[in-house]
């Protein structure tokens, strides 16, 4: 169990993290957030290699900064692929293991599993020039795992692999760990969030916004700013205000549902962009389309409608020309209502799950 | 503006062509119409680099002949054809400002500068440039820069196409939105003739009205992005476009019947294929769903992918694993359940190629 | 890069300060010594200011070489970098051909200063020298120990034949940096050879040449090896430049308190002309 306490890190000046309250438990921790969140930042100071200016960074009661990093369990997957150019990929993977001064027969075998484990055993006798862009990466975290530290950090390992080897390792990379592991994942994207499971821990501007398991913060988004980065496309957020018992958005005006809270007057609204659909219901937003971007198997409708930009996801793939007319309805129970200030005040009913 | 006809293409880099498994285009024609948004997809190493060179005459190709608006332009240089490229990183001339890189290319071919002035204001109105024409390119961001890079394209008013190399590879994604918007905006506004190249199939559907998908020094489809994802004329295309890709299932064709290890779906119309070997069916994730009542397929819960908004099954299905999209409120099931084809989406592949589907079989 | 926090780092660091201090800055202190003081003898020494500086300063024969100095820099950098990116450009960039054209051109640079002036001491003389001989068969009159100018032309050839080599290797390498999208780019934009030089090639080059130019300023204004050994400082005084008026007034005529002011004033203007040319060339890069 690692504690972080009120730590903060600041660099001449510049602040990089400040009041991170945190507890890391062995499992799957995402760190969300959008670039420059301090996602880099805050991995370095868990692996040793930057120190907090503020706070304490303890490790079952014992205060990990006065540790030196060769005393550590440490693992750090990069964005960039980190290997030794000049050793084969054997070599690659058994060189923390004869670090560690394990015997021979017994690295031979670490590596064997390791590179069964990320699908790498065909390439044992290749260097890492000789792999593509994925397999290197594979190779990162071989030897990462080969490691088998008990504190595992990535940081936006997929980053710069191809569309679809991301999509791959990525389904792959969760099943990888074992159990007494604290593994500490950074992203900007939500759908990997999602996908690995485990704890989200939102990050924005240095400072940890919320916590929680992933599907709880992303359905119950403490913030407009929360919501925003937990979701792509963000989130469609919107200024309204009640009037007479009606809820009015822009334009747009419709009774106030009613899991708004009591006395709403001047608020922000927010609606998920999954939430917009073309199969009618009871708000109606007419418009033209500003543009459709496609992205996996969804398409992301742009479009204004009421004087305001609005952003629809779509399952599978629609040609929608500019300029088009488009109609998407949504339902007044996924309204999310948040204060003037950003805080949830009430969220989505719609916000449910089988 | 151009229709460019490509016949016969054959390259291979050591000039010989008598190993077809060794050769970097495998044989390809196809037509670019005059005034379409092309892309042309695959993964690195399928060949679309070398198509996209050849189009700009920077590679001479082995065999096969290239034609603009029906003229043969094989043989001439890249300055010769009138065309236009965006690279993947801005291409700027660093010690010149944002007016005299556009105009660069009018004056290379001495344009007379009252026309230059007249054409470059023109194009920066259209870009959104005009307020930093007198800037130094070089301190503009990447966005700016790779507009920059487009207009020097769009100066020219003789340029048969423009292609594009990735441009959006250094683009935050915040003002990816604004580009493609913009670059959508441009190509309705002037009917050039765009190729888009990419290893992104999201950049590829979001930008082209016809998608080329290559794979192995091949074309395996061309069509809208619509046709693309729901129905691949090549297995390739349905694993490789949408995310999951699509899952293949070995199947036979007997007695009117579509017949696979764990169930059995009543197909008539595709007695044609019956026998026929190396038959598997093609089905994306949400052509698979649970059904209230026996279909004659069971299948059994092993996993399950929650993605927010929807959620991602890992299904046993005889001794095959196939991935189920569930919407959100529709409740997964657990253990064995009955699970239901759609049949619209239920592709039938021979081999990598699409034969039919089973709500044609039904009928 | 973050810095890691471990002041054992410290400890690597104290053997490079000692090597420091021990071959630069003891010296150094030692000379800038011997500059304020008057010695006549061991345990006889007089502190006489900056008397030594002001006579330098004064001395016209130090201010003839300092002139003779400056031009022959000059000369050297507008013969050596124009001449050194031409050849680089015309220089095949891929394949064995570049291989090959790179080690031949190294070769120059492999020879030690004194064989260089040796060898074109021989080399040049009109009586027994391949080249000598050459240029007084052709009918002009060329002689470096009796004519100045054929001094000057004699140790401008050497110099750049010794060091132009190292200036194409820089360009050289800084033009194979060059991605290959932007002479495609230039293609497609119709742009001429000279269009291609002047607005990609060169601008690329800015780097590169920064460091050509100061260190090929650098090492001719320190020239020293070569005109002893060529001239010896003549005919007369006309190739007797700083080092080697410098060297004549310390170990010639053993004056050790002005020659340590002389050195003193020679290190401080080769930075700061050094200083001087880094800034103008940083100043009209303009932009990253």
């Amino acid at each position: 169990m690692i504690r972080l306490e009120n730590l903060g890190r600041s660099v001449d000046g510049a602040m990089h993290l400040e009041g991170i309250e945190l507890t890391l438990s062995p499992g799957i921790n995402v760190l969300l957030g959008r670039t420059h969140a301090g996602k880099t930042s805050l991995l370095r100071v868990l692996a040793g290699l930057d120190r907090p200016t503020t706070g304490a960074l303890t490790q079952d009661g014992q205060d990990l900064t006065q540790l030196p990093l060769s005393k550590r369990s440490v693992a750090f997957v990069y964005q960039q692929f980190v290997n030794y150019p000049a050793f084969s990929v054997r070599d690659n993977i058994a060189a923390p293991l004869r670090r560690k001064g394990l015997a021979r027969d017994e690295i031979a075998r670490r590596v064997a599993d390791v590179a069964r484990r990320v699908r790498i055993e065909p390439l044992l006798d290749r260097l890492p020039a000789q792999l593509s862009g994925g397999q290197q990466q594979r190779l990162a975290i071989a030897r990462a795992l080969a490691k088998d530290a008990a504190l595992m950090l990535f940081d936006e390992p997929l980053v710069n692999l191809d569309y679809k080897l991301r999509e791959g390792l990525r389904e792959e990379l969760r099943g990888l760990f074992h159990d007494g592991q604290t593994v500490v994942y950074a992203t900007t994207e939500p759908e990997e969030a999602l996908q690995m499971g485990g704890t989200t821990i939102v990050l924005h501007e240095g400072r940890v916004l919320q916590t929680g398991p992933a599907h709880e913060v992303y359905r119950n988004p403490a913030s407009v700013t929360v919501a925003e980065i937990f979701s792509e496309p963000p989130m469609n957020v919107v200024a309204g205000h009640v009037e007479q018992g009606r809820l009015h958005l822009g334009d747009l005006s419709m009774p106030l549902p009613d899991h708004a809270p009591a006395g709403l007057a001047g608020c922000r609204v927010g609606l998920q962009p999954h939430r917009i659909t073309r199969t009618p219901g009871p708000i109606r937003l007419e418009g033209e389309t500003l543009l459709a971007e496609v992205d996996g198997s969804s398409t992301f409708a742009h479009f204004r409608a009421g004087g305001q930009p609005w952003i629809a996801r779509l399952d599978g793939v629609h040609g929608l020309p500019i300029g088009a007319p488009f109609t998407g309805f949504a339902d007044p129970a996924d309204l999310y209502f948040f204060a003037e200030d950003g805080t949830l005040l009430a969220p989505a009913q719609g916000a449910r799950h089988g | 503006m151009a229709e460019i006809t490509i016949s016969g293409l054959r390259h291979s880099y050591d000039g010989d062509l008598s190993d077809p498994s060794r050769l970097a285009l495998k044989g390809i024609d196809h037509v670019w119409r005059d005034g379409g948004a092309y892309a042309l997809l695959g993964p690195s190493g399928c060949g679309k680099s070398s198509m996209l060179n050849i189009i700009s005459g920077l590679i001479r190709p082995t065999a096969g002949r290239i034609l603009f608006d029906g003229r043969d332009v094989t043989d001439l240089r890249p300055e010769e054809r009138n065309i236009a490229q965006v690279f993947q990183f801005p291409v700027l001339y660093d010690t010149m400002t944002v007016q005299e890189n556009l105009a660069f290319p009018l004056r290379n071919r001495k344009v007379a500068p009252a026309a230059i002035t007249r054409r470059v204001a023109e194009v920066a109105e259209m870009l959104d440039l005009g307020p930093l024409l007198k800037r130094r390119a070089s301190r503009l961001g990447a966005a700016e820069k790779q507009k920059i890079s487009l207009g020097r394209g769009l100066v020219r008013e003789d340029v048969a196409a423009i292609l594009f190399d990735e441009p959006l590879t250094v683009i935050d994604p915040q003002v990816k939105f604004d580009l493609r918007r913009k670059l959508k905006l441009v190509h309705e506004t002037l009917k050039l003739t765009l190729v888009y190249v990419t290893h992104d199939q999201s950049e590829a559907l979001t930008f082209a009205d016809q998608v080329v998908v290559m794979s192995d020094g091949e074309v395996v489809q061309a069509g809208t992005p619509e046709e693309l994802y729901e129905r691949p004329a090549h297995a390739f295309v349905g694993r490789f476009i949408g995310s999951p890709g699509m899952n293949f299932l070995p199947c036979r064709i007997e007695e009117g019947e579509i017949r696979f290890d764990g169930g059995r779906l009543s197909a008539p119309g595709l007695r044609r294929l019956a026998g026929q070997e190396g038959l598997s069916l093609g089905l994306r994730p949400q052509a698979l769903q649970p059904a209230d009542a026996a279909t004659g397929v069971e299948g059994e819960m092993v996993g399950l992918e929650d993605r927010g908004h929807y959620r991602i099954a890992d299904v046993a299905l005889g001794g095959a694993r196939l991935k189920m999209r569930l919407a959100e409120g529709v409740p997964a099931p657990q253990g064995r359940f009955p699970v239901a084809f759609r049949p619209g989406s239920t592709l039938v592949f021979a081999g990598d190629r699409l034969v039919g589907d089973l709500a044609d079989a039904q009928a | 890069m973050h810095k890691l926090d471990d002041n054992r780092a410290w400890l690597l660091v104290v053997p490079v300060f000692a090597l420091v201090a021990f071959n630069a800055v003891i010296p150094l202190m030692t000379v800038v010594n011997y500059s304020l003081q008057d010695i006549f003898g061991p345990g006889q020494r007089v502190f006489i200011g900056v008397e030594w500086f002001r006579e330098v300063l004064r001395d016209p024969t130090i201010q003839a070489s300092f002139l003779r100095q400056v031009a022959f820099s000059a000369l050297v950098l507008a013969i050596q970098i124009p001449l050194g990116i031409a050849i680089a450009l015309l220089l095949p960039r891929v394949g064995w051909k570049s291989s090959l054209a790179i080690i031949l051109i190294a070769i120059p640079l492999l020879v030690p200063f004194n064989v260089v002036g040796t060898i074109w001491q021989v080399y040049a003389r009109p009586d027994i020298g391949l080249l000598g001989r050459g240029i007084n068969a052709i009918g002009i009159d060329y002689n470096y120990t009796s004519s100045a100018v054929s001094a000057w032309i004699t140790l401008l050839l050497m110099d750049t034949w010794h060091w132009t080599p190292l200036v194409i290797l820089l360009a050289f390498a800084g033009l194979c940096s060059i991605p290959e999208p932007y002479y495609q780019a230039a293609r497609i934009d119709g742009a001429s050879r000279w269009a291609v030089f002047r607005h990609i090639e060169l601008p690329k080059l800015r780097g590169v040449l920064t460091i050509a130019i100061l260190l090929r300023f650098m090492d001719s204004f320190m020239i020293y090896t070569e005109p002893f050994v060529v001239t010896g400082g003549g005919p007369g005084s006309s190739t007797t430049f700083l080092s080697v008026r410098l060297v004549n007034m310390a170990v010639g005529q053993f004056d050790l308190g002005p020659a340590a002011a002389f050195s003193l004033i020679y290190f401080l203007a080769i930075l700061l002309f050094s200083y001087v040319f880094y800034t103008i060339l940083k100043m009209n890069e303009g932009e990253p």
